[in-house]
């Protein structure tokens, strides 16, 4: 369990995401890495999991971990998907990195009934203040990347995304954030680094 | 752990057919039935370590190690089965079997039918992939294997895995199905066509009876456009590019000036010395009949609704025989199915035949489902 300790320890996003998971369900991990985060599931919340990567060295590490996954780049949707298939899809800090998040979202609430996404807030405050002061697109432990280089082509703020659910018809159900700190819940735009949202098609 | 070579093995013939002649698809019975098969490793006391490998068209039971002292050739996955291999015969009792309808021990149509005394030829049954995987559960039966732990292939192997799958969901705990399709293409169809009428074009066929003179030259000019058919451009611009065999310069005239057309003769050459031109023609038009969801109208899903256990698909990216959006039809299929699938397109530049050239990245990923498999079994 060494490898998963670890990676919970630098995700406080997974460590969220876990208490929003029920016991016994369906998951679709997307972006699963290793699949160390869905073998837990697995252990812990009896689910019956299935993760998506598109790195080969990551699906023979699932594959290793006794986690079904699927080889599939997420820019492409979630082609192999039947509506409904899944109870819940996880999607961990990888949003940003998708050509369209937008569209990812929509599949991801095709596929699923119920979406636990979490981001990276570029809003947060030592990001802006990088910007601001020194002039410079922001560099974080989150986000150790130079703006050429950076997997990240889609950095929002937390508003941003709420934006984007509101004029996507998607309803929010849940809003949690890294930062544990009252800073954090009077001003997440401003003082969480990460957020996780549970969300869900508004059939209205 | 080091890997190592299996050693000598010798092939082994089982029997049935007297009083339980095979059903086949095409509405005959086969009477007198004989399958090669090799096996690898022990079986335990338990029996569950079993796997069964299936080989593809040009395949034969001969899937690892050598057959005596002086053998330099080893089977056909000899990289993927022996001692701390992929399939590791330290763990596993390894059982490859050869198609009925092939020419490498088993019964075919150069095979005598008893009730003539003659060889079968064209008298020979059409068969399907459903047929060959029927007599295959002949041989689990008489070998006592209740359960495979899983059952792996490639290309037409593939196809006998998920026919497997299908048709005997009962008897495997898992099963690998590698660069393969549920039903073969329109252009592979197409090429089969081709490589037959290449065969029943040279005289020497003569309708399938020929006995001194075999059709060497069609069932080589066969083997060379298929050969084209499991490589890629990109494998073979890297291999050949557009090199000259010998001479410095073009010869003006028809040999074979370059080394690409060098290597496909011999290929071809190399072909008619062990396999059977009738042979090639029964296997090839199984294949072009495999169609799991013709029995579902086209529903793949359905026709794959009996499957129950764990499946692998891997394919390649630069196949284009069975290209990957096939394996990927299948993973949709079987995901709609709530079965448990794992599955890679694996990156890879030497088209079709990557099934039997990347064995590193498929040592890793066989090595990992397989040893899972057995452990999850175990623990149950």
């Amino acid at each position: 369990m060494n490898n998963i300790q670890n990676t919970l320890k630098n995700r406080k996003d997974l460590r969220l995401m876990l208490d929003l998971i029920p016991d016994g369900v369906k998951v679709l991990d997307l972006g699963c890495g290793d699949g160390s985060f869905l073998k837990m599931l697995k252990n812990t919340k009896n689910v019956k999991p299935i993760g998506v990567e598109n790195s080969q060295n990551a699906i023979i590490d699932c594959i290793q971990n006794g986690i079904p996954v699927i080889n599939c780049d997420l820019n492409n949707g979630l082609k192999e998907f039947p509506d409904k298939s899944f109870d819940i899809v996880l999607l961990g800090r990888t949003l940003q990195a998708i050509h369209r998040p937008d569209d990812i979202l929509k599949e991801m609430l095709r596929v699923g009934d119920t979406v636990v996404v979490s981001i990276i807030n570029i809003g947060y405050y030592k990001s802006r203040f990088q910007l601001l002061f020194n002039g410079k697109m922001p560099e974080t432990k989150t986000i150790p990347y130079k703006w050429y280089n950076t997997p990240n082509i889609h950095l929002s703020t937390i508003n941003d995304f709420k934006f984007l659910c509101k004029s996507s018809n998607i309803k929010i159900i849940k809003e949690i954030y890294t930062n544990n700190s009252i800073t954090a819940k009077l001003l997440p735009n401003l003082f969480a680094e990460t957020a996780v949202f549970v969300i869900k098609n508004d059939n209205k | 752990m080091k890997k190592e070579n299996i050693g000598i093995i010798k092939p082994q013939i089982f029997k049935f057919g007297n009083n339980d002649a095979l059903q086949l698809d095409c509405g005959k019975k086969l009477e007198n039935v004989e399958i090669c098969y090799e096996t690898y490793g022990k079986l335990n006391d338990k029996a569950d370590n079993a796997i069964l490998i299936l080989h593809p068209l040009s395949g034969d039971a001969h899937a690892a190690g050598i057959r005596n002292a002086e053998d330099e050739k080893f089977g056909w996955w000899n990289e993927m089965i022996g001692p701390n291999k992929a399939f590791d015969t330290n763990k596993y009792f390894m059982v490859s079997s050869n198609v009925i309808g092939g020419c490498s021990g088993s019964t075919g149509p150069r095979s005598i039918n008893l009730e003539t005394g003659k060889l079968y030829n064209t008298d020979f049954p059409v068969l399907t992939i459903g047929d060959m995987v029927r007599a295959q559960h002949k041989l689990m039966q008489h070998l006592k294997i209740e359960k495979w732990l899983s059952i792996a292939g490639g290309s037409m192997g593939g196809m006998q895995v998920l026919e497997w799958a299908v048709s005997y969901p009962e008897c495997m705990e898992s099963s690998i199905a590698i660069a393969t399709t549920s039903r073969l293409s329109p252009q592979g169809i197409a090429f089969d066509w081709v490589g037959r009428q290449a065969i029943m074009n040279d005289e020497n066929w003569n309708s399938g009876e020929y006995y001194k003179n075999s059709p060497e030259g069609g069932l080589s000019v066969a083997r060379m456009l298929a050969h084209i058919t499991y490589l890629s451009e990109e494998s073979m611009s890297e291999k050949f590019g557009r090199n000259l065999q010998k001479t410095e310069d073009y010869s003006f005239g028809f040999d074979k000036d370059f080394a690409v057309e060098s290597y496909l003769q011999y290929q071809g050459n190399r072909f008619v010395e062990r396999f059977d031109a009738n042979s090639y023609l029964y296997i090839t038009r199984a294949i072009d009949y495999f169609d799991l969801s013709r029995r579902t109208k086209g529903d793949l899903a359905k026709a794959f609704e009996p499957v129950n256990s764990p499946m692998m698909l891997i394919s390649f990216t630069s196949d284009w025989l069975f290209p990957p959006s096939h394996s990927q039809e299948i993973v949709k299929a079987l995901i709609k199915n709530e079965v448990d699938v794992t599955y890679c397109n694996v990156e890879s530049s030497y088209g079709h035949d990557a099934f039997l050239l990347e064995v590193d990245v498929l040592d890793k990923l066989v090595r990992g489902f397989v040893d899972n498999q057995y452990k999850s079994n175990s623990n149950e």
